[in-house]
């Protein structure tokens, strides 16, 4: 049986949720050989398979109109669609954002931070992506399993791929339901 | 022929959002190249009305690659706003955290992230070019890279509770201190951590030998250089002066980091949301300078750890008497820091004060203003807080440790597109140099989007009126 494609891919979060993954330490080439690893934003394939993958993993918030193309097509790709994080999963720290007016966090960050020079204004290039509110990713697509925790423990993400990999849906109770 | 735009969306093995693109001449050359940072979170602004004392839980979440710098930095600006210095102990125990950062960081970016375009090629196929085709091309090497990560998450595990967002300064100092049987635990695999080290640089040298052409017309230009010194000038990366060199060496500015307003400002530009700090006497881009490992190592007179320090001299050997300026020499500054923080984390286990109970000062004087730095394994990180009589936080600035770097990178980007591409010799090869330009400086983009966040790799051809013509992408 071909080994399940993965791909994975961050949101607005902070990488911790990555790191997580990484800290699962050696058990990461029992990882590697379990599953196929395809995009991720530490290889160096962009986006995950046209052909689609069977699992998707996004971690991050959606904060951003670029957030969102990305979740909607890491989700038109994948059989499996996993939160990994708080950020992904309810929309963690980053949604504190939501109790303040936009206009006013863009403002505060170019415009009126005391390092900012005088010539200071909220940069708007149509190379860029724009600020929207920030929510999970089950706002905006299906999600078929959550992975909570800020970032989640290595031994749960290492039990999630595993599970995954085998073809099951993870089961996430008990020791493996961490809240940090 | 139509001019032409290339976008590299998203530039891989970094950390965070970011996308490159490429404007060609009509003569198929590289009119300028953008690195555009492409996300913004906003805790400048949802921090406000906290309080005070939350800040070092909430920061780390700007950066889990390195949550510990923003950790301390935030815990050094609540000791100063409870007007409480922390014990020796306490310090101590803080830099040990902050020194297994700098081991993690450091040895996951050249082994796990940059690795891949040195030890398998920039021209390696995309597909294997990751740590995965690392893994089956050495697995002993592989296995060794993922100890030496192992070793640094450690020490923050063992001191914080957790990899991870640990929690374990507190205002005026730390919530637990070490146990001799911890200690000796980390003591344990000190010799190990050592020697992969040394067999990077070892593997770092061999590279540069064989790719010197390379190294020596890629991104290579003049800037100013930045980075904490101790009291005698040694390197720092815990706590101490802020330096500023100019671009052959002269010392511009030595200051503590509570005046950086004096000296720093950020300047704005419409296709970034990164902001771009430089000195401000100097004004912008005049008074662009760049930090992290190789602005620190060209910044400090010497390293006062030996191994480091006899490396540091091969270093200095590469430009004689003038600042190191070429990009990919990061690389090694990043692994002689590498040597610097595990020899540093032997002389603090050793210290007789280190399993002290004595690591909280609860003295407090109330103040509603301070600043904290420390030099995170990408550059000197500042946080300054001004906080209300009732504890909750009236106003937030950060300067990431990223951001210094940006005006670096986006020239780095630009510079070496220029010196490999050109309209006829497009080649994903050629692409992966200009991301790599990037990489060197290993970004923070979490940290740098503190503020909104992208980085991805997708070419497209504009025609002048601007529209797309055509589309490459890599998947
Ligand atoms: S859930 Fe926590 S660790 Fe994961 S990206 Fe969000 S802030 Fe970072």
């Amino acid at each position: 049986m071909a080994k399940p494609k993965v791909s994975m891919d961050w949101l607005a979060g902070c990488a911790g949720c990555e790191m997580s993954l990484l800290d699962m330490d050696e058990r990461i080439v029992a990882v590697a050989n379990l599953v196929d690893i395809r995009s991720t934003p530490i290889t160096d394939l962009k986006v995950p398979d046209e052909s689609g993958v069977d699992v998707g993993i996004l971690s991050g918030a959606v904060n951003n109109t670029y957030n969102e193309e990305v979740a909607h097509r890491m989700r038109s790709r994948s059989k499996c669609l996993v939160s990994l994080g708080d950020c992904a999963v309810f929309g963690g720290v980053v949604a504190m954002r939501n109790f303040f007016k936009l206009e006013d966090a863009l403002k505060r960050a170019y415009v009126e931070t005391e390092s900012t020079d005088s010539e200071g204004f909220v940069p708007s290039d149509p190379e860029l992506c724009i600020p929207t509110e920030v929510r999970a990713v089950s706002d905006i697509v299906k999600v078929d399993v959550n992975v909570p925790g800020c970032p989640p423990d290595a031994d749960v993400i290492f039990y999630v791929l595993s599970e995954l990999g085998q073809g099951r849906i993870p089961e996430l109770k008990g020791d493996k339901l961490h809240w940090h | 022929m139509a001019t032409q735009k290339i976008t590299i969306e998203p530039v891989t093995r970094i950390e965070g959002h970011a996308k490159v693109t490429i404007h060609m001449k009509e003569d198929g050359n590289v009119d300028h190249a953008y690195l555009h940072i492409n996300e913004f979170r906003g805790f400048e602004k949802f921090c406000e009305g906290r309080m005070f004392f939350e800040m070092p839980s909430i920061t780390p979440r700007i950066c889990g690659i390195c949550p510990v710098s923003h950790h301390l930095a935030s815990a050094k600006v609540c000791d100063q706003i409870v007007g409480a210095e922390p014990p020796r102990t306490a310090n101590l125990l803080r830099e040990l955290m902050h020194m297994g950062q700098i081991v993690q960081s450091h040895g996951m970016h050249f082994f796990e992230l940059a690795g891949p375009d040195l030890l398998l090629g920039f021209d390696a196929d995309p597909a294997i070019r990751n740590v995965v085709g690392l893994i089956q091309a050495n697995p002993a090497l592989a296995l060794k890279a993922v100890n030496l990560r192992k070793f640094g998450q450690e020490i923050i595990h063992t001191l914080g509770g957790r990899r991870i967002h640990p929690n374990f300064a507190i205002p005026g100092g730390v919530n637990k201190s070490l146990k001799a049987s911890e200690r000796d635990g980390i003591l344990a695999g000190m010799a190990e951590a050592m020697a992969t080290t040394v067999a990077g640089i070892a593997i770092m040298k061999d590279w540069a030998e064989k790719n010197r052409e390379d190294i020596d017309k890629f991104a290579v230009f003049p800037t100013g250089y930045f980075g904490l010194v101790n009291p005698t000038g040694g390197l720092e990366l815990y706590q101490g002066d802020c330096r500023l060199i100019d671009q052959k060496g002269n010392l511009l500015e030595q200051f503590s980091a509570s005046r950086y307003l004096d000296y720093i400002s950020e300047h704005v530009e419409n296709w970034s949301y990164l902001k771009f700090p430089y000195y401000k006497k100097m004004g912008f881009p005049g008074g662009v300078y760049r930090v992290g490992a190789l602005g620190r190592l060209n910044a400090c007179d010497r390293i006062d750890t030996p191994i480091a320090n006899e490396e540091l001299k091969t270093f200095r050997a590469l430009n004689p008497g003038k600042p190191v300026e070429n990009t990919l020499h990061y690389h090694y500054a990043r692994l002689i820091e590498t040597l610097f923080a595990i020899e540093r984390v032997g002389e603090l286990l050793n210290d007789p004060d280190i399993l002290s109970n004595d690591i909280l000062n609860t003295k407090r004087d109330f103040h509603n203003e301070a600043v904290g730095v420390i030099e995170a394994p990408r550059g000197t990180l500042l946080h300054h807080y001004w906080v209300k009589d009732n504890g909750q936080i009236e106003r937030v600035n950060l300067i990431v440790s990223t951001g210094h770097n940006n005006w670096a990178m986006s020239n780095a980007v630009d510079s070496v597109a220029k010196t490999y591409i050109n309209g006829q010799t497009v080649r994903e090869g050629l692409l992966n140099r200009v991301e790599a330009a990037v990489r060197a400086y290993d970004p923070c983009l979490s940290c740098s989007t503190h503020a909104l966040g992208q980085m991805p790799m997708i070419l497209e051809f504009i025609d002048p009126s601007g529209n797309v013509t055509e589309t490459m992408r890599r998947d």
